[in-house]
C-alpha cells in the first residue's frame, strides 16, 4: 500500500511538474475564451457592416418609408429617377452593394416574381433575406388592401398559444428544465469522453516512456506490475482532476470578468420594436419561469446525480485508462499504438453519438436503454440519461455490469501489461496479445 | 557394511552443509511462455559470499531465470529458496538487481529518483538519504544530485544505476552485464566495488558474455543453453574436467622434421604458435590418460632441449564454446 502511494505521488508530481502540463493548464482556458471572443468579434463586425443598396422603383408602389426598417446593416438609396441600364452602370461604378430593380407591373403577384437584384458577387444570404422581407411586407399589405382585407382586423385576429406545463399533482413545470437536463447530460458525457481521451493517452505515453527509458525492469523488481499500473492510472487521474479544477476556476474568473465588461452591452440589446408592455410581459413570464425552474432544479435527484456522476466518471475512466495502459505496454513507441486505438475510440464515439442522438430525443428509448447497459458505452450514455430519471433496476444492472467488466478488463490489461512491459522489438498482433494472456 | 556406510554418511553431511552454505537454491524450475519452454528443469545453488557466474548464449534462458529470482515472473513449477525460505515479497528488500535492460526516468532529478527507487525497495526516506549520501560521496558525484538524468552521460547514468542497485545493502546482488557502458577505468572501479561488496558478505550472481571477467571474478559458474542447465560447479573443478591432457612445448633442435616425426609416432601432435626467442619447434602434444606429464617430459628431453613446457588449461571462453557445441550436437 505504501508502495502504491509512492507510485501515485511520483506519477502525480511528474505530470504536474511537466512544463507542457503547466502551460496547458493556464493557457488553454485563455485560448478557448480567446477563440470564442475572436469568433464573436468577427461575426459581429461582419454583421455590423453597412450595405448600401440602390433601388429603382419603376412600379411606383413603394414609398421611401417602406424601405426604412430596423435593420441597421442595410441602407437603401432611391435612384428611381434613372432608367435600369443607367442605374446598373451607376451602381457598378459607385460604392454600392447592389441594385434592386422593381419593374413596372400593376399586378402584385406578377411583380413579386419579377423583382431583380444586380450585384458584383453573389449576395449575402442575410442581406437578401432582409430585402425579401421588406418587399414582402409591403406587397402583402398592398395585396390585402386589394382584396379588401382590413389590416387592423387581421392584426387583431392573431392568437399566440403558449402551453403551460403541469405535472399530475398540478404543479407547474418549466420548459427550460428539459434543456437544463440535456445540458447536464451532454456536459457530463462530453467531459467524461474528453477526460478519458486526454488522460488515458497520458497514461499510455507514461507507460511507453518507462519502456523506452528501460527503467521498467528496475521498477518491477521492487513492485508488482499491477501496483505500478494502478499507481500510474490513479496518479494521472489526480493530475487530470487538478487540471480540470484549475480550468473551471480560471474559466469562471474569465466569465465573471467578461460579463462585467460585456454585460452592460448585452442588457441594452433588447429588441427595439418591442413595446414597453410587451417587454413587461416577457419579463414577468421569464421571472415566473425562472422561479419554477429553480424549484424544479431542487426537485431533481441532485444527490443521486452527483453520486452517479462520480461513479460513472471514475468507472469509465479506470476502465478505459487500464486499456490504454495495456496498449502502452504492448508497443515500443507511440506510432505503433494506432492499430490498438480503434477498439478504444469506437465505443467512446458511439457513446457520445448515441447520447447526442437518441438520449436527447428519447431518453428512455430502446437504443438509449441498451447502450446505457453495455459497459463500454454505459458511463457516457447513462450519465446523459440520469437527469431524466432512470428506473432503479436499470441503474443496478448497468452499474453491476460496469463493475464486473471493470474488474475483468483490469485483470486482462494487467496481464498484457505484465508481459508487454518486458517485451521489446516487434509490434505485437492481436493474436500475440491473446497468447500473452495465457503466460 | 562399514565401508558402504561411510560414503552415505558423507553424502548426507555434504547435503546439510550445502543447505547451510547456499544463500540461493533454485530447484527444478520450469517456465513456459506459451508453447516455448524458457527454462526446463533448471537447478542451481549459489554459495553464500561467493561470486556466481550465470553464463549462456543469447536467448538461453538466463534472463528468465533472473526474473524468476526477482519475482518479476513466477515459475510454472519448481522452488526458489533464499536463505532457506521460499521466495516471498519480503525478499525484495534483500535482493539488488541490475538488469541488462536498464535505465532511469530521464526527466527526473538524480537524487529524487534514487530516493524514490530506494523507497520502492522498502527503505525509509531518512535511511535512503543517508546511504545515498555515502555512495554519492564515495563515487564523488554529490554535485549530480539536482541534475536531471538526461543531462548525464551514459557512463554517469550507469554509476547512478549501480548505486541504486546496491544502496539497500542486499544479501543477494544480481548483475546482468554490469560493465556495459563503462570505460575501462570506471569498469575497474565497479569491479572493485563488487569485490568489496562480496568481502562484506554479499552474494553476487553475475551474468555476462565477457569471459575474461568471469575468469577474473567468479568462483562458481552455471552454464545454461537452450533452456537447460548443461554445466555447473566450481570454476576450478570444471577446468579440471575440461582439460584435455594437452601440453604446449618448445624444443631446441636442428633436426626439426625428424624430432617431430619421432614424437608423433608416440603421441598425438598438432602445430601451435608460441612466443619463443630462438627458432624453436613449437608443438601441442596430447597424452593418454594413462600417461603423466613426466612420461612426456622424459621422452622429450631424450630427443631435444626443452625450452618451454606448459599444460594447456582451458579458459572460461573455451569451456563455454565446447560445452555449448557439445549440447548442440547432442540436442
Amino acid at each position: 500500500m505504501d508502495k502504491l502511494k509512492l507510485i501515485i505521488k511520483r506519477e502525480f508530481v511528474a505530470k504536474v511538474r511537466n512544463k507542457t502540463f503547466i502551460v496547458m493548464t493556464f493557457l488553454s482556458p485563455l485560448l478557448m475564451v480567446g477563440m470564442i471572443a475572436l469568433v464573436a468579434i468577427l461575426t459581429k463586425s461582419s454583421l455590423e457592416k453597412k450595405h448600401t443598396i440602390a433601388y429603382v422603383d419603376a412600379s411606383n408602389m413603394f414609398a421611401i418609408n417602406d424601405f426604412k426598417n430596423d435593420d441597421k446593416t442595410i441602407e437603401y438609396k432611391n435612384i428611381s429617377a434613372t432608367d435600369k441600364e443607367t442605374a446598373k452602370r451607376l451602381t457598378q461604378e459607385g460604392e454600392y452593394y447592389g441594385l434592386l430593380y422593381i419593374p413596372n407591373d400593376t399586378k402584385i403577384d406578377e411583380l413579386a416574381k419579377n423583382i431583380q437584384f444586380f450585384s458584383e458577387d453573389s449576395p449575402n444570404m442575410v442581406v437578401l433575406e432582409s430585402i425579401e422581407r421588406t418587399l414582402k411586407d409591403k406587397l402583402q399589405t398592398l395585396k390585402r388592401k386589394e382584396l379588401g382585407i382590413d389590416v387592423k382586423l387581421l392584426e387583431n385576429s392573431k392568437v399566440n398559444v403558449s402551453i403551460k406545463l403541469l405535472n399530475y399533482s398540478g404543479e407547474r413545470t418549466s420548459k427550460l428544465i428539459n434543456g437544463l437536463k440535456m445540458a447536464f447530460g451532454i456536459g457530463a458525457g462530453y467531459l467524461l469522453m474528453m477526460f478519458i481521451i486526454i488522460y488515458g493517452n497520458m497514461v499510455m505515453r507514461s507507460v511507453i516512456e518507462e519502456k523506452t527509458s528501460r527503467i521498467i525492469e528496475v521498477i518491477i523488481s521492487s513492485v508488482k506490475p499491477f501496483q505500478l499500473m494502478l499507481g500510474k492510472v490513479i496518479g494521472t487521474a489526480s493530475a487530470g482532476l487538478l487540471q480540470f479544477f484549475i480550468w473551471s476556476i480560471v474559466l469562471s474568473i474569465i466569465m465573471v470578468i467578461a460579463s462585467a465588461i460585456f454585460g452592460v452591452e448585452m442588457s441594452t440589446n433588447v429588441p427595439l420594436h418591442s413595446t414597453p408592455e410587451q417587454m413587461e410581459l416577457v419579463k414577468n413570464a421569464m421571472g415566473s419561469e425562472i422561479e419554477i425552474l429553480v424549484t424544479e432544479i431542487w426537485k431533481l435527484p441532485l444527490g443521486l446525480m452527483f453520486f452517479m456522476f462520480f461513479f460513472y466518471f471514475l468507472g469509465g475512466y479506470l476502465l478505459y485508462s487500464s486499456i490504454y495502459a495495456a496498449i502502452g505496454a504492448a508497443v515500443d513507441n507511440e506510432t505503433d499504438t494506432q492499430q490498438f486505438m480503434m477498439p478504444v475510440i469506437l465505443p467512446l464515439m458511439l457513446g457520445v453519438y448515441i447520447g447526442f442522438s437518441s438520449v436527447i430525443g428519447d431518453p428512455h428509448g430502446t437504443i438509449a436503454t441498451v447502450f446505457s447497459m453495455i459497459p463500454l458505452t454505459s458511463p457516457i450514455v447513462m450519465l446523459m440519461r440520469i437527469p431524466f430519471g432512470v428506473p432503479w433496476w436499470q441503474l443496478v444492472v448497468s452499474m453491476s455490469l460496469l463493475i464486473v467488466t471493470f474488474v475483468g478488463v483490469i485483470w486482462l490489461a494487467a496481464k498484457i501489461y505484465r508481459v508487454g512491459i518486458l517485451m521489446y522489438g516487434k509490434k505485437p498482433s492481436y493474436k500475440e496479445l491473446y497468447k500473452w494472456l495465457k503466460y | 557394511m562399514e565401508l558402504g556406510l561411510v560414503p552415505f554418511k558423507k553424502c548426507i553431511f555434504e547435503k546439510i552443509k550445502n543447505l547451510m552454505n547456499n544463500l540461493l537454491v533454485v530447484k527444478n524450475i520450469v517456465k513456459n511462455y506459451g508453447d516455448y519452454t524458457a527454462l526446463n528443469d533448471v537447478s542451481i545453488s549459489v554459495p553464500k559470499g561467493s561470486i556466481f557466474g550465470l553464463l549462456g548464449p543469447n536467448g538461453a534462458g538466463k534472463t528468465s531465470l533472473i526474473r524468476i529470482i526477482n519475482q518479476i515472473t513466477m515459475p510454472d513449477s519448481g522452488l526458489v529458496t533464499l536463505d532457506g525460505e521460499p521466495l516471498n515479497q519480503s525478499h525484495i528488500l534483500q535482493i539488488g538487481y541490475l538488469p541488462e535492460e536498464r535505465g532511469l526516468y530521464k526527466s527526473m532529478k538524480v537524487g529524487e529518483q534514487a530516493l524514490y527507487l530506494a523507497q520502492l525497495k522498502g527503505m525509509s526516506k531518512k535511511e535512503a538519504k543517508k546511504q545515498l549520501d555515502y555512495w554519492f560521496e564515495k563515487f564523488d558525484i554529490s554535485d549530480w544530485w539536482n541534475k536531471k538524468v538526461q543531462e548525464l552521460s551514459k557512463g554517469m547514468a550507469q554509476k547512478v544505476q549501480f548505486i541504486v542497485t546496491v544502496m539497500h545493502k542486499p544479501k543477494l546482488l544480481i548483475f546482468d552485464e554490469p560493465f556495459s557502458g563503462f570505460d575501462p577505468i570506471n569498469a575497474n572501479l565497479i569491479k572493485d566495488e563488487i569485490l568489496q561488496l562480496r568481502d562484506e558478505g554479499a552474494t553476487v550472481i553475475f551474468s555476462t558474455h565477457r569471459m575474461e571477467s568471469v575468469e577474473e571474478l567468479c568462483e562458481h559458474i552455471a552454464l545454461i543453453d537452450k533452456s537447460n542447465k548443461i554445466l555447473d560447479g566450481k570454476l576450478s573443478d570444471i577446468k579440471r574436467d575440461f582439460k584435455s591432457n594437452t601440453y604446449k612445448v618448445a624444443l631446441k633442435t636442428v633436426e626439426k622434421e625428424k624430432v617431430k616425426r619421432q614424437i608423433s609416432e608416440k603421441f598425438e601432435v598438432s602445430p601451435t604458435q608460441m612466443n619463443v626467442l630462438d627458432d624453436e619447434l613449437t608443438l601441442k602434444i596430447k597424452i593418454k590418460n594413462t600417461e603423466t606429464s613426466n612420461d612426456l617430459l622424459n621422452f622429450l628431453t631424450s630427443k631435444a632441449t626443452v625450452s618451454h613446457f606448459a599444460e594447456v588449461i582451458p579458459n572460461a571462453n573455451e569451456i563455454f564454446i565446447q560445452a555449448v557445441k557439445k549440447n548442440t550436437q547432442n540436442g
